[in-house]
């Protein structure tokens, strides 16, 4: 499967022969299984774990926050604070605390911290917009509680929830490069040795790795996104 | 603990440092609005210019902060100006996207009226357009502030100085004083810009739009 790539490479090196310090295809096709794979692999690991803690957490304080509406406030203010750290310092505060050693797990605990103001504000955002008839016509029809929340809201609300799921997962596969700095793995790692070997093509193919899997990651979101709204869709025709 | 981080935020270069921080951050800031509000102005009455510039924002928007500082180090070298154009670049997008969104989508009835009151161009701009959509363009400027602000700490890793550099020697050094000392200082300067910036965009709010959005509520 691996072999026309090198072919490919060997390629778009000829046309690069003017710069040939700025990107080494040789040392991309060689080291690409190595070194660039096992980066893609636990960068999208690192992300996709995140952002599934992440709506675990957000899911019932989204659905607690839409019905005991006094609890909302509170709840933004904390995740808002904590949205508003800068990455590397709640890194560095998380290694600081006694029993979390360096590596992926204080990673993976600021990137949850991160996704949780998107993730509950658009939980609530979208509960808030299924309308009060459509609930009245379900009580009308005999459905408990619950049967609206699984059966009504939560299913009218998935437009929203996933525009929210979207946005923290373009965010985290951003924030999750700099977590390589505390040895979390994942694309930055190319990029902190490029820039400590004084290496550009390690920089440029993490960060650009980086770029494009964060766009990917947005572009088949929103795909899910308009394929959950057809009723946006049909307007749009 | 607090004791030693206190030591550290005395250290004469902790000011240097923040200070540092702080220019990064403003001159990033100034110019980035610089560069996107004209912009934004330029493509208001083009529709096809101004979804150009909102999605070029967008594209922009999904590039890791971190991508972007180290991709500034191939092409500009080790050093302050690599960060400055790095966190320029990065504050670019949400003021281009907010101000083109907002400026398209003053309502067009409320432009009508202008002209018929006999309204010039350049009066709709200052006396109509940009008056409804400042809360918006705000709202943007203040994204790129809070991101600018937490993104300067990454300078550190291309030369560019500010508080990260304490969080790389607290790092190197094993010495959680000083790892925190720079953490909670970046942290506290984040939340008062973030503050600080909500403050401004409610007071920039005219009246007449915050009964409105009262009301729509």
């Amino acid at each position: 499967m691996g072999e026309g790539f090198p072919g490919i490479l060997a390629l778009l090196q000829d046309v690069s022969l003017e710069e040939p310090r700025l990107i080494e295809w040789d040392w991309i096709s060689e080291n690409f299984w190595e070194d660039i794979w096992p980066a893609i692999q636990g960068h999208m690991y690192l992300s996709f774990v995140s952002v599934a803690i992440a709506l675990a957490i957000s899911l019932p304080i989204g659905v607690l926050s839409a019905r005991y509406r006094k609890i909302y406030p509170p709840v933004t203010f904390v995740t808002g604070i904590l949205y508003s750290i800068p990455s590397l310092a709640l890194f560095s505060i998380l290694i600081s605390v006694p029993g979390i050693v360096i590596g992926a797990t204080p990673v993976i605990i600021a990137l949850v911290a991160y996704s949780l103001l998107i993730l509950i504000r658009n939980v609530v955002a979208g509960i808030d917009s299924v309308p009060a008839e459509t609930i009245d016509a379900a009580r009308g029809m005999g459905l408990t509680n619950s049967q609206i929340l699984f059966k009504v809201e939560l299913p009218l609300a998935l437009p929203v929830i996933v525009a929210g799921i979207r946005i923290a997962t373009v965010t985290i596969i951003g924030i999750a490069t700099i977590g390589a700095y505390i040895s979390g793995g994942g694309l930055g790692k190319l990029i902190f040795d490029g820039i400590n070997r004084n290496f550009p093509t390690m920089i440029i193919a993490g960060a650009v790795l980086a770029t494009a899997l964060a766009i990917l990651a947005d572009l088949l979101l929103l795909a899910v996104e308009r394929y959950l709204r057809p009723w946006a869709r049909r307007s749009r025709a | 603990m607090v004791g030693q981080i206190r030591e550290v935020l005395g250290r004469p270069d902790f000011t240097q440092l923040l200070f540092r921080h702080i220019e990064l951050s403003v001159v990033a800031l100034a110019i980035a609005v610089l560069i996107a509000v004209p912009v934004a102005l330029a493509v208001r009455n083009t529709p096809t210019g101004a979804a150009i510039a909102i999605n070029v924002g967008n594209i922009g928007r999904a590039v890791p902060s971190l991508a972007l500082l180290a991709l500034a180090l191939p092409f500009f070298g080790f050093g302050f100006t690599s960060a400055l154009i790095a966190l320029t670049a990065l504050a670019v997008p949400p003021i281009l996207i907010n101000a083109s969104t907002a400026l398209r989508e003053v309502d067009p009835g409320v432009i009508d009226a202008a002209r018929g009151m006999g309204l010039s161009g350049s009066q709709i701009l200052a006396g109509i357009q940009l008056p409804i959509a400042a809360p918006v363009i705000f709202a943007g400027i203040r994204t790129s502030a809070v991101q600018v602000v937490a993104s300067a700490t990454l300078a550190t890793f291309i030369g560019g100085g500010g508080l990260g550099d304490l969080i790389v020697e607290g790092f190197q050094r094993g010495d959680t004083a000083i790892l925190l000392a720079g953490a909670l200082s970046v942290a506290v300067l984040s939340i008062i810009t973030e503050v600080g910036f909500a403050g401004v965009e409610r007071a920039l709010t005219p009246k007449g739009l915050k009964i409105a959005q009262k009301r729509r509520r």
